[in-house]
């Protein structure tokens, strides 16, 4: 995760989109949005708001074709392949708005996911709860994103910030080679975002993901965990540098984000 | 399992799908003592618990839809109707008696046109789904009617008695239906039962609860969302088609009222009558309604309007059904201790 820098990223991509463009009738979503994710690095989408965040995420994770353009994970092309077939093929996705199962328990929503990546669904009379191997696998999970203590606990009557971190466990459930994140921590307290992100960062590294794509909204935290940030501004990429450059650059800063430079640095 | 989420688990509203957790031993509960009721019971009280088994059976199916899954058909008596009309024209037509073979027919059947209709309806959720599955369900009862060469129209079409087993039964028709069927059918029941109930704690079955739950996320997480929607919808055919032969064999008769839209409408209410958030509420349901209306058309011919009251009382005081009142009261009672 660390190690990740300019360099590698001129070597054969994990992930990249080749001059993708998205448009709804007349209006221009996404216009000619090229960029990379290198193997280990964990990469910023930021820019305002209606800058084609989510409709970029939305066009790499399958749910949207893009009018034009590649998306290529791992030297295949993949635009439009569907949420299923993408997860099956090593990426997952964690959403801007809490999005869980309700009435599920943490257990059983991490096992839906376990249960996909170990194909147990073809025989619907064997057990769930008696299968070692995808129960393991689940606690693994649990504890590897600390919410082993809420196994048990129904979906609906977690924190903010736990569903976050289940929304979050899910995805890793299926042992992903990349992960997308829509604004991981939108929607909880400052304190508990960096507690989210620090888990997420040591989870990623425990579980071998060998690269993150995040949305984030808060400087604060671009600014400490990406090694890259790739800014939007009305659906064409502005800036694609590291954090150090981009902060360096306040014209940048109040054309993409609006708003003053962040004072904290990088971790690391 | 660590003892820090034990301790959890007794502070969160887990504790309320406990019941849940043991529906398969109310199951067999159940099964235990209907097995005893030929003992006490009257004739006349086991003429009613036949259909029950056959509802119950068709309510299992109906739940893995609606409850597992979350997808309300208001056209499953079509599935019923295939049942019956598959007894018909086996014993009838064909004069095939064999129970295994007719039962095993109805569901082979019912799984066939529930694949053609399924594919087209399932791509639908909520309201669009009700509205197709009511409209396949119209569609079956008008060419039921309507072909009076093939169905028998209003008139039904005649079920003979089948042999079970291989046996004749030579006794009388109370006799047989309340001796040798019922046992037949209270089997089938314990065993379809048990069946569902390892489906609903399959992984398969986790897969329906996550696409009911959110079925946006669940794609995201590899379910094949229209893959097990088609799967749970062609299982609850097979179910619904079993039903509906035990229903046809017991009147002797394979009437298209079994697939009007009403009749769908009955298991709806069954359902909400039991509760579909249980795996037995149902069934459960299933038995009050046989009973209920069988009390009410004894006192009065506007039985409709009792039931739709009980319905509306129902929906407003006991929104969780029979089986989540006593859940409900079970886990106050666990709680006051």
């Amino acid at each position: 995760m660390q190690q990740a820098q300019a360099s590698s990223v001129v070597d054969t991509p994990l992930f990249e989109t080749i001059g993708v463009s998205k448009y709804y009738g007349a209006y221009r979503a996404l216009h000619d949005v090229s960029f990379r994710v290198a193997d280990g690095e964990f990469v910023s989408i930021v820019g305002p708001n209606g800058a084609g965040k989510t409709t970029l995420v939305n066009v790499v994770t399958g749910l949207l074709k893009p009018t034009v353009g590649e998306v290529r994970f791992l030297d295949r092309d993949i635009a439009g392949v569907g949420p299923v077939e993408l997860a099956r093929r090593g990426m997952s996705r964690a959403f801007q708005l809490v999005n869980v199962f309700p009435a599920l328990t943490v257990r059983e929503t991490l096992a839906v996911a376990v249960a996909s990546r170990l194909r147990r669904i073809a025989n619907p009379f064997r057990s769930l709860s008696r299968d070692r191997e995808l129960q393991a696998d689940v606690e693994r999970v649990a504890e590897v994103l600390r919410l082993h203590a809420k196994l048990d606990s129904v979906a609906s009557t977690l924190s903010q910030g736990e569903k976050k971190l289940l929304d979050i466990a899910s995805a890793f459930a299926l042992n992903p080679t990349v992960i997308l994140l829509d604004e991981p921590t939108s929607g909880v307290s400052t304190g508990d975002k960096h507690a989210i992100m620090e888990v997420l960062v040591t989870a990623a590294k425990a579980a071998g993901v060998r690269a993150i794509v995040q949305v984030e909204h808060d400087m604060d935290l671009v600014a400490r965990y990406s090694h890259r940030i790739v800014a939007l501004q009305e659906g064409t990429v502005l800036a694609d540098m590291p954090p150090d450059q981009f902060f360096a650059d306040p014209a940048m800063i109040s054309a993409v984000v609006g708003t003053r430079p962040p004072t904290v640095r990088r971790a690391s | 399992m660590s003892e820090q989420s034990l301790d959890l688990s007794l502070t969160t509203p887990v504790k309320r799908t406990w019941p849940r957790v043991k529906g398969v031993w109310v199951l067999i509960g159940l099964i235990a003592v209907m097995a005893l009721m030929p003992l006490v019971a009257s004739p006349y009280a086991l003429l009613l618990l036949v259909p029950f088994i056959g509802y119950a059976i068709a309510l299992f199916g109906f739940n893995l839809l609606f409850g597992t899954t979350g997808l309300l058909s208001f056209g499953h008596a079509l599935f019923l109707g295939v049942g019956a009309y598959t007894a018909s024209t086996l014993t009838s037509k064909f004069g095939i008696l064999s129970f295994e073979l007719i039962v095993l027919t109805s569901a082979v059947v019912s799984a066939l046109v529930a694949v053609i209709i399924g594919v087209l309806c399932v791509r639908y959720t909520r309201i669009f789904f009700g509205m197709l599955t009511l409209a396949f369900g119209m569609l079956f009862h008008s060419f039921l009617f309507k072909f009076y060469s093939v169905t028998g129209g209003d008139q039904g079409m005649r079920v003979l008695r089948p042999l079970l087993l291989g046996m004749e039964w030579r006794g009388g028709k109370t006799a047989f239906l309340t001796g040798p069927f019922y046992y037949y059918v209270l089997a089938l029941l314990a065993l379809l039962g048990v069946a569902m109930w390892r489906i609903t704690q399959s992984p398969f079955g986790l897969h329906l609860k996550a696409i009911r739950e959110n079925a946006g996320k669940a794609a995201y997480v590899g379910v094949q969302i229209f893959r097990m929607r088609l799967a749970a919808f062609v299982i609850s055919a097979v179910y619904g088609g079993i039903g509906g032969t035990i229903l046809a064999v017991t009147t002797g008769l394979a009437d298209p009222e079994l697939a009007y839209w009403t009749h769908s409408g009955n298991l709806v209410f069954m359902a909400v009558l039991g509760g579909s958030g249980t795996f037995i509420g149902p069934a459960v349901g299933a038995l009050a309604f046989v009973l209920l209306q069988d009390f009410v058309m004894a006192i009065t011919q506007y039985w409709r309007f009792v039931m739709g009251g009980v319905l509306v009382l129902l929906v407003i005081f006991l929104p969780q059904g029979l089986s989540g009142a006593v859940e409900m009261l079970w886990s106050r009672k666990g709680g006051d201790k």
